[in-house]
């Protein structure tokens, strides 16, 4: 079905960050940024280092309020709290080391008032669809970092969110297994319907994955370019053997090259 | 048993051995040390015989409640001070030098406010043990992961939740480094309170034991209380290092 | 003036003031039976401190405190820097060490006095035992701690073993080994202390506990006061001190 109205809206958004201390200037980090994401889509977001991308995802979850402009997520404002149907999953390791996998997954069901056969469902159905049926009982530090984002990643899908933001979930895992974990985002997002809204620095991660691809400038960060894809549904990590996966992959490199310098202080030097 | 361990128990072994040996030649006066069997022999004779065991179980009964009052009222302090930033800046240099504060002093005014019974004794045992699990609980909360309360929030779990369900877990193997010191410093505030005041129990004992040249009590006595105390500190040692196990860390 | 030593200032006044506010209140609550005020106490100390009596107690504590703070810090580096460099032997000692730090030491009064007898060996006796083990344990973590790829370094470039010790291993655990004598500093302070409470006839200790004794609340209070002062002021210093060397590293 499709829908006409966009899954989430941003409209106008800056985030202005004032000095601690009260002395000098303020901290101009994102914006104004205006951005609609469609129904079941798979959005990517990539940018050069402190262009604000994190700052996006903060504000997308209702973590933080942005100084300027709203944001809508199914019609309503998000005002203060993280909206239900939001999942999200970060950057760093998430999962409580003092729970089992089975209980961290569970964990996330906290904020719902579901009967415990439901419960039960749901859990082993994040266990499956995630690989961790043999590793429900261990707990995290006996896994490795790949899995112990399996195990976060669970934990937000037995809320069935019908977005998932996700923070370079695979920013500290080695090349392999970040192309593996690829495939099995898009078999995720493949099952759950879900819209996915990814962050990522890894310009192939976001061309093999996504359905558009944003590309923000440096500080303060503002969308100077989307790309549509148009690669099919049931695409997988093979789609990089193809010509427009290189394309893509350039016309990104090309927005961003000059975005990047300026992120490490170099002057563009046009070529 | 590691190499470590046995080469520790025979160290032991060695210095009761050589004071044995220095006791029995009269290198040492009786007077001043005794052999250690017979510490051992006089151990054994006062716990059958039960006469301390008034005295013991008020000083040791005395010193836990200290101990559970200063465990539980330092996290709660350590949780709220830590939200409160600038009251915690402003303290911290007084949690620094505290342990050089002569809380003994306080003994008087506190007898004049809360009677000569046992209440003096446990309240300054607690002002002792309090600061230690307030200071360790404080860099406990400090090390909780920022993606944790990130992710409580997005569960939308209020501050007592979240104190209670990610906070306290997350920062328990350091709150239990200053549950060793509460120990400590629990029976230090009651048997030092009892050296002073004299209103019974161990420390009490001791003092008189130690004054009528009865070595024959005193020594057992002490004994009691440094197995007691190095129990105890194993025992949560043991399960501080369990925790770091599961978190993979040791 | 810099913002954060401008802050440090103004926390140490609201803290000053906060226990002050705290001191009053509880003055008005007890009265003259338990407590003096502030103000009575300052007028006394200032009268009582430039007494002669005064000046031999507190000379018999001075001496007493730097002797067990000299033993308890060059025993506790020594202790703590051997252990930290031998594995072997840190593997052996590091329990009883800790062992040791755990027990109330208060314990081994009667012992200690019966050791050394009443006078100023036991006193420093005392304060020493208090301080060591401290110094003795953070200057084994830090030893422990200096990061192997720096040790690699020096091995390389050739250094002897005193140069790595004092070129590599001094500057980069001096910050940890220093903490542990702030702490040390503080224990020894009240090991010195409750030594003269109980196994001297002079020294602020002995006049401390015979004022409780005698119930005599203006020296309680005064000494109290001089006690809480100048280990809050020591402790500062050696706090800015220990900032100084951290932010160095």
């Amino acid at each position: 079905m499709i829908q006409m109205q966009p899954h989430i809206r941003l409209t106008d958004v800056e985030m202005i960050f004032s000095r601690p201390d009260g002395e000098g200037e303020n901290i101009h980090a994102l914006g104004p940024v205006n951005l609609d994401l469609h129904h079941g889509e798979f959005f990517a977001v990539v940018g050069p280092s402190g262009c604000g991308k994190s700052t996006l995802l903060e504000l997308m979850i209702g973590l933080t309020t942005p100084t300027r402009g709203n944001i809508t997520f199914e019609g309503q404002p998000i005002r203060g709290s993280c909206p239900d149907g939001i999942g999200v999953v970060f950057q760093e390791d998430a999962s409580f080391p003092w729970l089992t996998v089975r209980d961290n997954i569970a964990f996330g069901l906290r904020r719902m008032n579901l009967d415990r056969q439901e419960q039960e469902s749901r859990i082993e159905k994040a266990l499956t669809m995630m690989g961790l049926e043999d590793f429900h009982n261990v707990y995290p530090s006996q896994l490795s970092g790949g899995m112990r984002q399996r195990v976060c990643i669970a934990r937000t899908l037995v809320t069935q969110p019908r977005l998932i933001l996700l923070d370079e979930p695979f920013g500290a895992l080695d090349q392999q297994t970040r192309l593996l974990m690829g495939d099995e985002v898009l078999s995720l997002w493949r099952k759950t319907g879900a819209t996915i809204f990814l962050i990522t620095h890894a310009l192939d991660e976001a061309a093999m994955l996504a359905d558009r691809i944003g590309v923000m400038s440096s500080r303060p960060g503002k969308l100077i370019d989307v790309i549509t894809t148009n690669w099919p549904r049931d695409r997988d990590s093979k789609i990089v053997e193809q010509e427009e996966f290189g394309h893509i992959t350039s016309r990104l490199w090309r927005s961003l090259r000059a975005e990047s310098m300026k992120a490490i202080g170099k002057k563009h030097v046009a070529s | 048993m590691t190499k470590a361990g046995i080469i520790r128990i025979a160290l032991i072994a060695m210095l009761l051995i050589g004071l044995e040996s220095l006791v029995l030649m009269g290198r040492i006066d009786p007077l001043t040390m005794q052999a250690p069997h017979k510490m051992l022999f006089d151990l054994v004779s006062i716990l059958q015989t039960g006469k301390f065991n008034k005295s013991i179980i008020k000083t040791l009964s005395n010193a836990g409640v200290a101990f559970l009052i200063a465990l539980i009222l330092g996290v709660i302090v350590g949780l709220v001070i830590h939200r409160l930033k600038r009251l915690r800046e402003v303290l911290d240099p007084l949690f620094a030098t505290y342990y050089a504060i002569p809380v003994f002093s306080f003994y008087p005014l506190l007898i004049l406010l809360l009677g000569l019974g046992d209440a003096p004794q446990i309240f300054i045992a607690v002002m002792l043990g309090f600061v230690a699990v307030v200071v360790n609980t404080l860099n406990g909360i400090d090390r909780v992961p920022l993606v944790f309360l990130k992710t409580a929030r997005v569960s939308s779990m209020g501050p007592f939740e979240t104190a209670i369900k990610i906070i306290l877990p997350s920062a328990s193997p350091y709150i239990l480094t200053g549950a060793k010191f509460a120990v400590a410093y629990s029976l230090i505030g009651v048997i030092g309170a009892e050296f002073i005041m004299s209103t019974g129990g161990m420390g009490y004992e001791i003092s008189f034991a130690y004054n009528n040249f009865d070595n024959a009590t005193m020594y057992p006595l002490i004994i009691i209380i440094l197995f007691v105390s190095i129990s105890i500190n194993l025992m949560i040692s043991r399960w501080e290092k369990a925790l770091l196990v599961r978190r993979g860390l040791k | 003036m810099n913002f954060s030593t401008k802050r440090m200032f103004e926390n140490m006044f609201w803290l000053i003031l906060f226990v002050l506010i705290i001191w009053q209140i509880l003055y008005w609550l007890v009265g003259d039976i338990a407590l003096r005020s502030p103000w009575t106490t300052f007028q006394f100390t200032a009268k009582f401190t430039a007494t002669d009596q005064f000046a031999i107690h507190l000379n018999e504590s001075i001496k007493a405190f730097s002797l067990a703070l000299m033993i308890a810090t060059f025993a506790g580096l020594s202790i703590g820097l051997l252990l930290g460099l031998k594995q072997f032997a840190r593997e052996i000692f590091e329990p009883f060490l800790i062992a040791i730090y755990s027990v109330p030491k208060i314990t081994l009064y009667p012992i200690l006095l019966l050791v050394f007898g009443l006078g100023l060996s036991a006193k420093v006796a005392f304060g020493a035992i208090h301080g060591v083990i401290p110094i003795a344990l953070f200057t084994l973590n830090a030893v422990r701690n200096v990061k192997p790829i720096l040790l690699k370094s020096a091995r390389v470039m050739g250094l002897s073993t005193l140069e790595t010790a004092y070129k590599i291993i001094i500057p980069s655990a001096l910050p940890e080994i220093f903490s542990g004598l702030r702490i040390g500093f503080s224990l020894t302070l009240i090991g010195t202390l409750l030594g003269e409470m109980f196994a001297s006839q002079r020294g602020l200790g002995f006049l401390l506990m015979n004022a409780i004794g005698l119930h005599n609340v203006d020296i309680i209070v005064m000494l109290t006061f001089l006690l809480v002062g100048f280990a809050g002021l020591a402790g500062l210093i050696l706090l800015v001190i220990n900032q100084k060397i951290y932010s160095a590293n």
